[in-house]
């Protein structure tokens, strides 16, 4: 039975090929395919961050000359170096895409040093063009507009007024979609707040519950979060019967209740670019960016609980959005310490870097950054 | 007039008699290696067995895999030792206080504090030469280490606290200190969305073993274990902590300060785990930050109870292991298995080994016995 499984495994993935050298060398075919090496920090399947470039990765496979090759759960060591490298080395990676933030440096800086001919890039933002080698690169989205848009459908369902955010730590990623989501659900009622808890890590699942039922006992009616895998914090809140606002990908069939909408990565609007691009013998951009406009992030598909209301006001958002007209981040806007950090007049669209050092709560987050 | 004989030559006395009681058994250093093999053997059957029947791969395609991945090549080699260094250092952690029989399981502490102290001080000796910059941080990430786990000697020697709960407890807390630290009073404000110290500087970096891109590590990992092998076979120091760990109430009737050699065995446990913790930094990272507590510190018990605590059991045993884990990643691309493969094949060899600890003596002790002695037989 064994037997007849891999046969038909080799048969469909070699061709002709003799079965001795797939053993060895993997599906040898006439054409030499374009290898992408994806490597992710944590499980595959997490219903977060990594499934969210899991399932881009699995859309890449279906690309006709593209074979993927894939490791999960590769800490942030030279672990991942090693595994850049046996990807190189051992099934003839040319494009790699190590896709957790810590990846970065100094290891995949490193590997591109010594694999000159291989192009990296990194999903985080990191790359400059002063700094850092012309085969290596950075990808990111905007995706505090898909929290913002969120925020808007939370400040609709919300009852008590009381919004719940479960984040790993307050690092600027973290803290701007905290307050994009805040400042959506204020543009609904200006009374809402959002209670942030930090568990410290980026999965730790008890204490993402343990944070979570603490603000189910507070009265908080809607919760998201910015942590690895949203699994844990929107099981428990279903289970509460409180409203859900996803995160990395789409959690709807883990609340069917509940789940209003989600903030998605859509990775594979990146991925497909560029490998159609490097099939041509064009090497990835360096420093690729977008938002809802380019379509790097999505909204997931409303709940049963969102009202029309809801619907309609988020919808008009997104339209500006996706016509650039909308920005998020525009003074006057105080923190919540009462500190004004960006001026009556002042706004800072999307792309600007000054975002990127994010280091407050807007007003209205109840919660502290250290 | 009737002076007590010295406690170390009554001690030498009580191992003679050991020996003699080993010698009775027959052919135990066979027995040292056969069952291990046996245990292995064992373990990688009921891995294939596992593979074929609820993943569905030809577990001879995933061992031929493994082989590839981890020894296969002067690449794979390299990627092996690589893994394996880290886990050389920690395991003398729990295997140097395990002599004493203690259970330390807070290895993982120690490296995390190792390799803070080792960025703190070298990011405070920037400028010294880096030489005197590198020792510096060596010595520092192993006296971090080694007081902490001498805290968890110390406590249990004084105070009665169970020595496997509290270093385990005490390694929660290295790594909240740790965090602390690091997005605290020692960040470096340019490190956004990753709290980290400051970079050591590259100069300050210790690179690699020439001609390879395997680090120092191993190499300190393997003059550690000499060491220690030779401090545990050749001196009264080693002398007196077997006879504390053969008993130690009897011990410390003859006169040894146990609590000395407690806290020596776990200050030296220790430092061997900060040194692990200083050559993330120095030779991997650069700066501290939660890469350090990845797992090599827990990783490093099992490899220490693998080797059944021997201190040059515990080279081989950490290449093994390290090859496993260099492997792991060709089984997930090219069988498709779950990152989890390799991690259930390290508990069965963990429970397998552990398992075969009973098999020491038997049939060929039982068999010695009534050669020797055929009165008890």
């Amino acid at each position: 039975m064994v037997n007849k499984l891999n046969i038909g495994r080799r048969t469909l993935l070699g061709g002709a090929a003799g079965i001795a050298a797939l053993g060895l060398g993997g599906a040898a075919q006439a054409q030499k395919p374009l290898v992408v090496g994806f490597i992710y920090v944590g499980p595959r399947d997490d219903y977060g961050y990594n499934q969210a470039h899991a399932e881009a990765a699995a859309i890449l496979k279906k690309m006709p000359g593209v074979k993927v090759v894939e490791e999960e759960k590769v800490p942030e060591t030279i672990a991942v170096e090693k595994s850049m490298e046996s990807m190189i080395n051992l099934d003839g990676a040319t494009l790699v895409y190590p896709t957790s933030f810590g990846y970065f440096d100094p290891h995949m800086l490193k590997m591109a040093a010594k694999y000159p001919k291989i192009e990296f890039r990194h999903c985080g933002g990191l790359w400059s063009k002063d700094k850092h080698p012309m085969n290596t690169g950075s990808y990111f989205g905007y995706i505090d507009e898909c929290q913002y848009l969120s925020g808007i459908v939370a400040g609709h369902a919300t009852k008590s007024g009381k919004l719940g955010f479960v984040a790993a730590k307050p690092i600027p990623q973290v803290l701007r979609n905290i307050n994009a989501f805040t400042l959506g659900a204020k543009s609904v009622n200006p009374k809402i707040t959002t209670q942030a808890i930090f568990t410290g890590d980026w999965a730790l699942p008890v204490k993402e519950a343990e944070a979570t039922n603490s603000m189910i006992a507070q009265g908080i009616d809607v919760v998201t979060c910015h942590v690895d895998s949203p699994k844990v914090v929107i099981e428990t809140a279903e289970r509460a019967g409180i409203y859900t606002c996803g995160y990395h990908c789409n959690q709807s069939k883990l609340a069917p209740k509940g789940y209003l909408t989600g903030a998605e990565w859509n990775w594979e609007r990146v991925y497909t670019d560029m490998v159609e691009g490097m099939k041509k013998g064009q090497a990835p951009g360096n420093f690729v960016r977008g938002g809802l406009k380019e379509g790097f992030v999505r909204t997931s598909a409303y709940g049963p609980a969102v009202s029309d209301a809801a619907k309609a006001k988020a919808d008009a958002v997104k339209l500006e959005m996706l016509n650039g007209k909308f920005t998020i981040f525009q003074g006057p806007l105080k923190d919540n310490k009462g500190n004004t950090v960006i001026a009556a007049g002042a706004s800072h669209i999307q792309t600007d870097p000054v975002l990127e050092g994010m280091n407050y709560l807007v007003e209205g987050v109840i919660g502290a950054t250290s | 007039m009737n002076d007590p004989l010295p406690p170390l030559r009554m001690a030498f006395l009580a191992k003679r008699e050991g020996q003699e009681r080993g010698l009775a058994k027959m052919g135990p250093a066979l027995e040292r290696i056969a069952i291990p093999v046996l245990a292995l053997l064992a373990s990688a059957v009921l891995f294939g067995l596992l593979l074929a029947i609820y993943a569905q791969v030809d577990p001879l395609e995933a061992f031929a895999l493994m082989y590839q991945g981890a020894f296969a090549s002067w690449f794979s080699w390299q990627n092996t030792l690589t893994r394996a260094a880290p886990l050389i250092l920690t395991a003398l952690c729990t295997a140097l206080p395990a002599r004493l029989g203690l259970i330390i399981i807070g290895n993982e502490g120690a490296l995390v504090l190792g390799g803070l102290a080792a960025a703190a001080t070298g990011i405070g000796l920037a400028g010294a030469p880096s030489l005197v910059v590198q020792l510096a941080m060596a010595v520092a990430a192993m006296i971090a280490g080694g007081i902490w786990i001498a805290l968890a000697g110390g406590l249990r020697q004084w105070r009665g606290v169970n020595e496997t709960i509290s270093s385990l407890l005490l390694a929660y807390i290295a790594i909240a200190l740790m965090n602390h630290f690091v997005e605290g009073p020692l960040r470096d404000p340019a490190s956004l969305n990753k709290p980290s110290t400051a970079h050591i500087g590259e100069a300050n970096m210790i690179g690699t073993l020439p001609g390879t891109d395997v680090h120092w590590g191993l190499v300190f990992g393997v003059v550690a274990c000499l060491f220690a092998y030779v401090v545990q076979r050749f001196t009264t120091w080693g002398f007196a902590m077997q006879v504390i760990g053969g008993n130690a109430k009897t011990a410390r009737m003859m006169g040894l300060d146990v609590g000395r050699y407690v806290l020596l065995a776990c200050a030296a446990g220790g430092a061997a785990a900060g040194l692990a913790g200083m050559v993330e930094v120095a030779a991997v990272h650069g700066r501290a930050n939660a890469s350090l507590a990845v797992g090599y510190g827990y990783a490093g018990i099992l490899v220490a109870f693998l080797a059944r605590h021997h201190p040059l059991a515990i080279v081989p045993v950490a290449i093994l292991l390290g090859g496993i884990s260099a492997s792991g990643g060709l089984l997930q691309r090219r069988l498709d298995l779950p990152d989890a493969a390799v991690v259930v094949l390290q508990g069965i060899i963990f429970v397998a080994i552990l398992a075969s600890e009973t098999l020491y003596g038997r049939p060929w002790g039982r068999l010695g016995a009534r050669l020797w002695k055929p009165k008890e037989g």
